[in-house]
C-alpha cells in the first residue's frame, strides 16, 4: 500500500516541460490571435489581377485559371508529390487488403454497384464543370478516389484481377501529361507552362481530365496502402524463374 | 460577415495550436499523425477564409487554388505517414512506439 501511493503520485504528478510547452504555445497562440484580430478587414488580395488576365487563360473559372496556368508550376510539383507518395507506400510494403474484408453485407453490394457508375459520372461533370465553374481535377479526383474506396471496402470480387501495368499507367498518366504539355510549350511557345492562346483551353481540359484520373487512383491506391500482388518486375528472379509464383 | 470571417480564422489558428501541442507532446506516432492533420486543417481554414478579406463581395481565388491542392497533398502524406509509422512499429522495438503502454503498466 506505501510503495504504491507514491507510484500513482508520480503518475499523476504534471511535467514541467509539458507546462512550459503549453504556456509557451499559449503565448505564440494569442500572439497570432491579436495578429488576426488587428490585421484591415478589407484586404486587397490577387483577386482583381486574375480578373484581368482571365481572358488569356483559356477557362472562365478564377480557381482553375490559377490552378493550372498562373500557378501552373506548383500544381505541376503537387501532381510529382501525390506520384511521389504512391511510389513511397509501394515501394514500403504489399497490398494486405483486397480479399480479407470478410463478409459483406448484399445491401451494401448492391448500394455500392448502384452507386459506383453514378459517382464516375459526378466525376467527370466535375472535371467538365472546372473549366467554367467550381470543379476541376482535384474535385473530380477526390470523388473518383471516394468511389474507389466504397468499391475495395465492398470487396468486388473482379477486384484483385485489376491487372497491375494499366493500374500504373493510370497512376502515371497525370503527371506524365502535365509534364510533357509543360514541355511541349516550351519547345512551341518558348515559355515552360506558357500556353498558347488558343490551345489553352483544349490543353488545361486535357490536363484536368489526366490529372483526375491519377489523383482518384492514387487515392484509391494509398487506401489500400501497398504495392498490388502480381507483374512486378522484381519478383521474378526471386519466385526461381518457372511462371508467375503467387496468382 | 465581418464576424462570421474573424470567428472562421481563430478557429483555424485554435486547430493550429491544438495540433502543435499535440505534436510536440505526445509520443505516439499514430497521435502525432494525427496532430499534424489538425494542424493542416486549421491552416486550411485560415487560408480559406483569409480568401474572403478581399471585400466588396469578391474572393481571391489564389488561396482557394492552394488549399484545394493542399488537402490532397495533405491526405497523401498522411497516407505515406502511416505506412512509414506501421514500418517502423514493425522493425523497431515495441517500447519505442508504445511508450505509453508501457508508462502505464510501470507505473501501476
Amino acid at each position: 500500500m506505501l510503495t504504491t501511493a507514491p507510484a500513482k503520485y508520480r503518475r499523476k504528478r504534471i511535467d514541467p516541460l509539458v507546462v512550459l510547452v503549453f504556456f509557451l504555445l499559449a503565448g505564440v497562440t494569442a500572439m497570432l490571435g491579436r495578429t488576426i484580430c488587428i490585421m484591415p478587414q478589407q484586404m486587397p488580395g490577387l483577386e482583381n489581377e486574375v480578373a484581368r488576365h482571365l481572358h488569356n487563360s483559356g477557362v472562365a473559372s478564377p480557381v482553375t485559371a490559377v490552378l493550372l496556368n498562373f500557378r501552373g508550376y506548383d500544381t505541376l510539383l503537387e501532381v510529382m508529390v501525390l506520384f511521389l507518395a504512391v511510389l513511397g507506400v509501394w515501394s514500403l510494403t504489399r497490398a494486405t487488403f483486397v480479399g480479407y474484408m470478410g463478409d459483406v453485407s448484399p445491401v451494401q453490394l448492391a448500394m455500392v454497384r448502384l452507386l459506383a457508375p453514378f459517382m464516375f459520372l459526378v466525376a467527370a461533370y466535375l472535371v467538365w464543370q472546372g473549366s467554367h465553374l467550381a470543379g476541376g481535377a482535384f474535385q473530380g479526383g477526390a470523388v473518383l478516389g471516394g468511389a474507389g474506396v466504397l468499391m475495395l471496402i465492398t470487396d468486388l470480387p473482379w477486384l484483385p484481377m485489376v491487372p497491375a501495368r494499366p493500374l500504373r499507367c493510370g497512376l502515371a498518366l497525370g503527371p506524365v501529361v502535365f509534364l510533357s504539355v509543360a514541355l511541349g510549350c516550351l519547345i512551341w511557345s518558348g515559355g515552360f507552362l506558357v500556353y498558347p492562346l488558343q490551345a489553352a483551353a483544349f490543353l488545361l481540359v486535357l490536363i484536368e481530365a489526366a490529372c483526375a484520373l491519377s489523383i482518384g487512383l492514387t487515392l484509391a491506391a494509398l487506401f489500400v496502402g501497398g504495392r498490388p500482388y502480381g507483374e512486378l518486375m522484381e519478383e521474378q528472379p526471386y519466385e526461381g524463374g518457372s511462371g508467375q509464383g503467387d496468382e | 460577415m465581418m464576424s462570421t470571417n474573424l470567428l472562421y480564422s481563430l478557429t483555424g489558428l485554435v486547430l493550429f495550436a491544438l495540433g502543435l501541442y499535440a505534436l510536440i507532446v505526445c509520443s505516439h506516432l499514430l497521435r502525432k499523425i494525427l496532430a499534424s492533420n489538425i494542424m493542416s486543417s486549421g491552416v486550411f481554414l485560415m487560408l480559406v477564409s483569409t480568401a474572403y478579406r478581399a471585400g466588396n463581395g469578391k474572393i481571391d481565388p489564389v488561396p482557394h487554388a492552394m488549399v484545394l491542392t493542399g488537402i490532397v497533398v495533405s491526405v497523401s502524406a498522411t497516407a505515406l505517414a502511416l505506412v512509414l509509422a506501421c514500418r517502423v512499429q514493425e522493425t523497431s522495438n515495441v517500447t519505442l512506439v508504445r511508450e505509453e503502454y508501457q508508462h502505464d503498466t510501470s507505473g501501476a
